[in-house]
C-alpha cells in the first residue's frame, strides 16, 4: 500500500468525520487503504468504486468490497441516499465534471466528505506570479502534460459550487504545508491563502 | 475405451455411484413449464463436514455440461474433479473448514433426472416427455436438497456460467437462505448471440438421423455425430481467438504439408474433432438439449417485471462478481449490468475483470488473480458469518 504525506493526513481528518458503524461508499478507492482504516476503527459497513482495474483486485483480493467503475459514469447506477456517507478522497480534481460528480455525491449519500488540493495556497500562487510556471509540489507532483488533475479548484472556488448546488457545509477543515489544522476561527480568505489540503462535510437538505 | 465410458454414463443415469436422493409423489418438483415432476431424484456429492452451526456449508453450482463431481475422480472419466484446482483439503475452498455440497443439476445425465432417466410411467427413457426445465427449476430442487440435508442458510453458493446463472437465481429467489454468492464468468439473461449458438449446437444434435426424434435410446443408438458437432461448435466459444492463435496457430497435424483433402490436416481440427469424440461418450444428446434451452430461458430481469434491480430488492447478501477479458460467450459487460443492478438495490458487491486471453473456460483453470478474488472474498464474508476458523 502506498500512502503520500498528503493522502495520510487526509486520511485521518476523513476517519475523524465518520462514525462508528456507518454506511460508506469510497469513490475512488484506489488500493483500499482508507476502507481498509474505517472498517478497522469504525467497523463501517464500506463499499468501494475504483477506476483502475488493478486497485480493484487489490481491494478485492483483500476481502474489500470494491467495484470497478468511473466515478464520472458510473455512480448514476446507486441508489438515492444509500449510504450515510460518500467519500471522494482526493479524487474531485481528476474527474472530467466535478459539478455533476458532487451532486451525484449529495443524492447517493447522506452526507457527503469531500478532500481536495487547494490551488488557492500560496506557493501556487507563488509559482505562477513569480516564475510563470504550473506549479510542481510534493503533493502535486505533475507536471501540466501528463497530470490526471484536469479540474484543479480553489477552497473558494469549491464553496461557490456547493453553494450553487444547495449543499450545506457542515464541517470545513484546512491543513497547512505540515498537515496541520488551521484555526477554525480564521477566515475563509486566510483558508485559502494558507490550506494546502481542504476536507469539507457536506449535506443537501 | 470409448464404449467402456458410454456404458458407464449408462450405468450412472438411473444409479449414479454418487449419493442420490429420491423424491416420492408426495414431494414433486414444480416446474416453470406448468407441470409437475414425481418422482425424481437428485444425484449429488459433499465434501468435509457440516458444523453443530450448519453455517459453513458452500454450494457449488456446474455448468452446462458438468456435473457433481467438482472435487473427486470423475466415474466415468477418471479425470480428476473439473473445479479441483479451486475445492479440496487446504485448497482455496477449504473441505477442511467448509461443508462443499455440488448436484447434478435437473434435466442433467449423470444420476438426477434427466431425458434419459427412466420414466416411471412408461418405464423407457423419458426422451423429449420430459417437460422442459428452466435455470429457477434446478435451484427449486438444489433447494430441497439443502432443505434435506438440515441447511437453513447456505455460507456460500458459486459457479461459472450455466452456474453462474443457477447462483444469480438462488440470490434472487431465495436471498435468505444465501450469505454470500460468487457467479463468474455469467450472465442475468443469455444473449441473442449465445442463443444462436446454442440452436446451431441442438439442430446439429437433431439432423442427426440417430437422434430418432430424441427417441435413440428406445433403439439403442446415439446421435454421435450430432452431439460430437455441437460440442465442437460450442467449445470454440469458450475458447478465445488469442488463445487458439497462440496454441495451435496454423499448425499441421503429424503431416509435413497440406494433403488437399478434407482430413484433418490442422491441429486445431484434429483437437476439435478429439474434444466432439470424447465428450459424446460422457453426456446424453437430449440433456444437451434440455440444458442449453434452460440457458436460453433464463433472463432474470423478464422475471421480476424488466427491471434486474427488482430482482435483488432488499437483499442482504454479499456479492461478488468476476468476468474474464477475452470471454466473449459472456463478456464484462454482462458482469457489469448485473452489477450495476446490485449498486441500485443497494446490495454489498465486489466486481473484479480478470485479464486472461484464455476465454470463457478460464473460469476451470488456474488463474491465480482469480482465486486471489475467491479467496479474499471468501475469507471476508467467513469473518462476517463468524466462522473465523
Amino acid at each position: 500500500m502506498s500512502v503520500n504525506r498528503a493522502q495520510r493526513v487526509d486520511l485521518d481528518v476523513v476517519t475523524d468525520l465518520i462514525p462508528a458503524n456507518s454506511r460508506v461508499l469510497d469513490v475512488g478507492s484506489g488500493d483500499g487503504v482508507l476502507l481498509e482504516l474505517l472498517q478497522e476503527t469504525k467497523q463501517v459497513d464500506g463499499r468501494g468504486l475504483e477506476l483502475s482495474q488493478r486497485g480493484v483486485n487489490e481491494c478485492v483480493a483483500r476481502g474489500l468490497s470494491v467495484i470497478q467503475g468511473d466515478a464520472d459514469t458510473d455512480l448514476k447506477f446507486y441508489a438515492d441516499k444509500g449510504f450515510d456517507f460518500v467519500v471522494l478522497s482526493q479524487t474531485l480534481q481528476a474527474t472530467r465534471n466535478p459539478k455533476v460528480v458532487l451532486d451525484e455525491l449529495l443524492r447517493i449519500g447522506n452526507r457527503a466528505i469531500v478532500s481536495f488540493p487547494n490551488f488557492g495556497h500560496w506557493r501556487v500562487r507563488f509559482s505562477l506570479l513569480i516564475k510563470g510556471r504550473m506549479p510542481v509540489t510534493k503533493d502535486l507532483p505533475y507536471s501540466w502534460y501528463d497530470t490526471p488533475n484536469i479540474h484543479f479548484c480553489t477552497i473558494r472556488d469549491f464553496v461557490n459550487l456547493c453553494e450553487e448546488l444547495g449543499a450545506t457545509v457542515e464541517k470545513a477543515t484546512a491543513l497547512d504545508a505540515n498537515g496541520q489544522k488551521i484555526g477554525l476561527s480564521m477566515p475563509w480568505w486566510f483558508w485559502n491563502f494558507f490550506g494546502q489540503q481542504a476536507v469539507f462535510l457536506l449535506k443537501r437538505a | 475405451m470409448a464404449a467402456q465410458r458410454a456404458a458407464r454414463t449408462k450405468d450412472e443415469v438411473d444409479h449414479p455411484s454418487s449419493p442420490v436422493l429420491q423424491f416420492g409423489p408426495d414431494k414433486p418438483l414444480k416446474l416453470d413449464a406448468g407441470s409437475l415432476l414425481s418422482p425424481f431424484q437428485i444425484a449429488y456429492q459433499t465434501y468435509g463436514t457440516l458444523n453443530d452451526a450448519r453455517s459453513n456449508a458452500i454450494l457449488v453450482c456446474h455448468a452446462l455440461t458438468g456435473d457433481q463431481h467438482v472435487a473427486n475422480t470423475n466415474p466415468v472419466t477418471g479425470k480428476p474433479g473439473w473445479w479441483e484446482v479451486l475445492i479440496g483439503p487446504g485448497k482455496i475452498i477449504d473441505t477442511n473448514r467448509f461443508f462443499v455440497i455440488c448436484s447434478n443439476v435437473v434435466g442433467g445425465c449423470l444420476g438426477s433426472t434427466g431425458p434419459a432417466s427412466t420414466n416411471p410411467a412408461t418405464g423407457r427413457p423419458y426422451g423429449l416427455d420430459l417437460p422442459i426445465i428452466t435455470i429457477r427449476d434446478m435451484v427449486r430442487a438444489q433447494a430441497m436438497l439443502i432443505d434435506h440435508l438440515g441447511i437453513e442458510k447456505l455460507f456460500c453458493v458459486l459457479g461459472g456460467s450455466m452456474g453462474g446463472m443457477q447462483v444469480l437465481e438462488w440470490a434472487a429467489s431465495h436471498s435468505e437462505r444465501v450469505f454470500c454468492a460468487l457467479p463468474i464468468a455469467t450472465g442475468a439473461r443469455h444473449s441473442s448471440q449465445n442463443i444462436a449458438f446454442h440452436e446451431v449446437g441442438r439442430q446439429a444434435v437433431m439432423a442427426d438421423p440417430e437422434w430418432h426424434g430424441g427417441k435413440y435410446l428406445d433403439f439403442g443408438k446415439r446421435p454421435e455425430k450430432g452431439l460430437a458437432v455441437a460440442r465442437m461448435a460450442a467449445h470454440i466459444t469458450y475458447l478465445s481467438e488469442a488463445a487458439l492463435h497462440r496454441k495451435f496457430g496454423r499448425n499441421l497435424q503429424d503431416r509435413e504439408a497440406l494433403t488437399f483433402g478434407f482430413d484433418a490436416d490442422f491441429q486445431i481440427e484434429s483437437y476439435l474433432r478429439h474434444q466432439g469424440m470424447t465428450f459424446v461418450d460422457r453426456f446424453d444428446a437430449n440433456s444437451y438439449l434440455y440444458l442449453t434451452r434452460a440457458m436460453d430461458y433464463f433472463d432474470l430481469a423478464a422475471d421480476h417485471g424488466g427491471r434486474l434491480a427488482d430482482a435483488f430488492a432488499g437483499t442482504r447478501t454479499r456479492f461478488c462478481l468476476v468476468s474474464f477479458t477475452s470471454d466473449w460467450l459472456f463478456p464484462t459487460g454482462e458482469s457489469r449490468s448485473i452489477v450495476h443492478a446490485l449498486n441500485a438495490a443497494g446490495a454489498s458487491v465486489s466486481f473484479v475483470e480478470i485479464e486472461t486471453d484464455r476465454g470463457h473456460d478460464a473460469f476451470l483453470l488456474d488463474e491465480p488473480e482469480l482465486f486471489a478474488a475467491i479467496n479474499g472474498f471468501i475469507a471476508s464474508a467467513a469473518r462476517a458469518r463468524g466462522l473465523g476458523l
